[in-house]
């Protein structure tokens, strides 16, 4: 964005073109569809639709879908730092090809990471009949849906963080040295700061995904109401039993609580982008 | 999603002086941790696939894949992404073109409506088009009377894809475009060029990296989708079934080993993907020295 904006009046053609049919196709594809949800929820009426959404089953099913969301996201923001950090700062054989494989997860189809998963976190799993003697369960737990969602969200974290500590200049941590800071001094008190608006953004992008999540999900989780089953999956089963309005009312508290994540990572990146310009 | 193409590696950042470095045991204990964790949560599935794909050899992997519900569903899954992918390709350009070469009013508006699919879950997009387009839905009615089917056929399939892919192609672009500016193309105009002519000669060879990004990562999602996809084909074997819902079948119906064997097929996809985009970073990392240093240095800093 180096003061290369078109002008109003450009001279280039094709304005009228472009822009009339990408707000058509838009429109079409997206915000006519989307819309239905809400035309669809504006016949019920509040009490309606909040006794939908208070539903025992159905506030269990977000509850389960917020909490393994929020602990996979929070522990993506950890080990995601690590490697980013690992893969900017550091050398070592093979560096390339697992920085490849940071993007797997956006590159694997969900159902495939669901049976993966459950092949190894099931009780006569891989790993998961070495911790059934343990009494630790994974598959067809919460735990096991918070092992899905890292899956699912760790590139988010990675490839938001990385280009920020790629770009960080050297200076600043020398200046922090010869100031006679320790190195774990400066990582918290110079080298953190400057991470944490990508490490919120990488946050919410891996929540707000988290929470949507059904193929990596459904395989793992074992689905028992009140327990592990997440809302998409409760949508889903209200849409086989033929209950549209009990399926667009879970719909509409998810979508308002997208728009919303939305919202706050554009207000974040935002953010972090005028912070590097105005430096 | 995945940001624009960069290189993310780069040797000058990991040569780093001692002091402001951290110690080799540190060092060693932070990359074991980091390799450890991506081996576990990341590679580990992938081999998995594997393992239990050729679990009980290669005959029954083979007659897996070739059996005639697989090859149908393999054959949905190729339809629905070669409708889908160039139609969304179509869109990322046009918008592309129109946010990045004109100013108007209510740019970042459009930019967050573009990326509104990703924030949606799958399974809600797949909803919308079945309220749309379902027996019950807005138009349902009056399909029925016309004797057209979209949910649960092909068309549902299609659209259901189109909304999850929607933003790829146009969030590589947009970045991209916007950071090369307008100059190139306004000179061009000058110099009398027309529209197509300008976007071929000029902009398409400028942008063909980022754009076959795109595609890619449009087309892996496309061919990869489930939950959406799930919503809308009402399962019908040898008909509406794609490759994704495929594999779900057959794991429910306890056929591990061919479950997994068509999953490995999206396997290769996935890693397929990964191999294109690691060709076009590295594409892109080799031209970049020879764009910055020759080319027009005058338009470079206007």
């Amino acid at each position: 964005m180096k003061g290369s904006k078109g002008k109003s009046r450009s001279v280039l053609p094709g304005f009228g073109l472009t822009m009339g049919f990408t707000v058509f196709y838009l429109g079409v594809m997206v915000l006519i569809p989307l819309a239905g949800v809400f035309i669809k929820t504006s016949g019920m009426s509040l009490s309606e639709l909040w006794q939908t959404i208070s539903a025992p089953r159905v506030a269990a099913s977000l509850k389960v879908s917020f909490v393994t969301s929020f602990s996979a996201a929070a522990l993506n923001m950890v080990f995601g730092l690590l490697v980013a950090w690992v893969l900017v700062r550091y050398r070592f054989p093979g560096k390339r090809l697992v920085d490849s494989l940071v993007d797997l997860p956006f590159a694997l189809p969900t159902a495939v990471a669901g049976i993966a998963l459950t092949a190894i976190y099931a009780p006569n799993g891989w790993i998961g009949q070495y911790l059934e003697p343990l009494g630790i369960k994974v598959a067809y737990t919460p735990l096991g849906i918070t092992i899905a969602l890292v899956f699912i969200g760790l590139p988010f974290v990675v490839r938001t963080v990385q280009p920020i500590l790629q770009d960080m200049d050297k200076e600043t941590e020398e200046a922090a040295v010869m100031l006679g800071a320790y190195r774990l001094r400066t990582f918290i008190r110079v080298i953190l700061p400057g991470l944490v608006p990508p490490l919120l953004t990488g946050f919410a992008l891996a929540f707000a995904r988290g929470v949507g999540e059904y193929g990596s999900v459904v395989f793992i989780s074992g689905n028992m109401p009140m327990k592990t089953e997440i809302a998409p999956l409760l949508i889903m089963t209200k849409l086989e039993q033929y209950d549209y309005a009990g399926a667009t009312a879970i719909a509409m508290v998810m979508l308002v609580l997208s728009f919303l994540m939305l919202l706050l990572i554009n207000y974040l990146q935002w953010r972090s982008n005028r912070r590097v310009i105005s430096e | 999603m995945a940001g624009a193409i960069t290189t993310h590696l780069s040797e000058e950042t990991a040569r780093r002086p001692r002091h402001i470095n951290e110690g080799p045991v540190v060092r060693i204990v932070l990359i074991t941790i980091a390799l450890l964790f991506l081996g576990l949560v990341v590679l580990l599935p992938l081999a998995s696939v594997f393992v239990e794909a050729f679990k009980r050899g290669m005959d029954v992997y083979y007659s897996a894949i070739t059996e005639k519900d697989a090859l149908s569903a393999l054959r949905m899954t190729l339809l629905a992404a070669a409708v889908a992918v160039p139609l969304n390709t179509v869109f990322g350009i046009a918008a592309a073109w129109a946010i990045t070469k004109f100013r108007f009013k209510g740019k970042n508006l459009l930019i967050t409506l573009i990326d509104l699919p990703f924030a949606v879950s799958p399974v809600i997009a797949g909803l919308i088009f079945v309220l749309m387009f379902g027996a019950q839905g807005f138009f349902g009615p009056w399909l029925a009377s016309h004797d057209i089917q979209i949910i649960f056929a092909l068309p549902g399939i299609v659209l259901a894809t189109v909304f999850v892919t929607f933003p790829f192609v146009a969030r590589e672009l947009i970045p991209l475009m916007e950071a090369q500016g307008v100059l190139e193309e306004e000179a061009a105009a000058s110099l009398g060029a027309r529209g197509w002519q300008i976007f071929w000669r000029i902009t398409l060879p400028n942008i063909k990296w980022g754009l076959l990004y795109g595609i890619i990562l449009c087309n892996a999602r496309a061919m990869g989708e489930f939950g959406a996809v799930s919503v809308v084909s009402g399962h019908i074997r040898g008909q509406t079934n794609t490759l994704p819902l495929h594999v779900e079948i057959l794991y429910n119906e306890y056929q591990f080993s061919a479950s997994f064997a068509a999953a490995s097929l999206l396997v290769l996809l996935a890693i397929i993907t990964l191999l294109v985009k690691a060709f076009i970073e590295w594409k892109t990392s080799q031209r970049k020295p020879a764009t910055e240093g020759g080319g027009l240095p005058l338009l470079e800093n206007e």
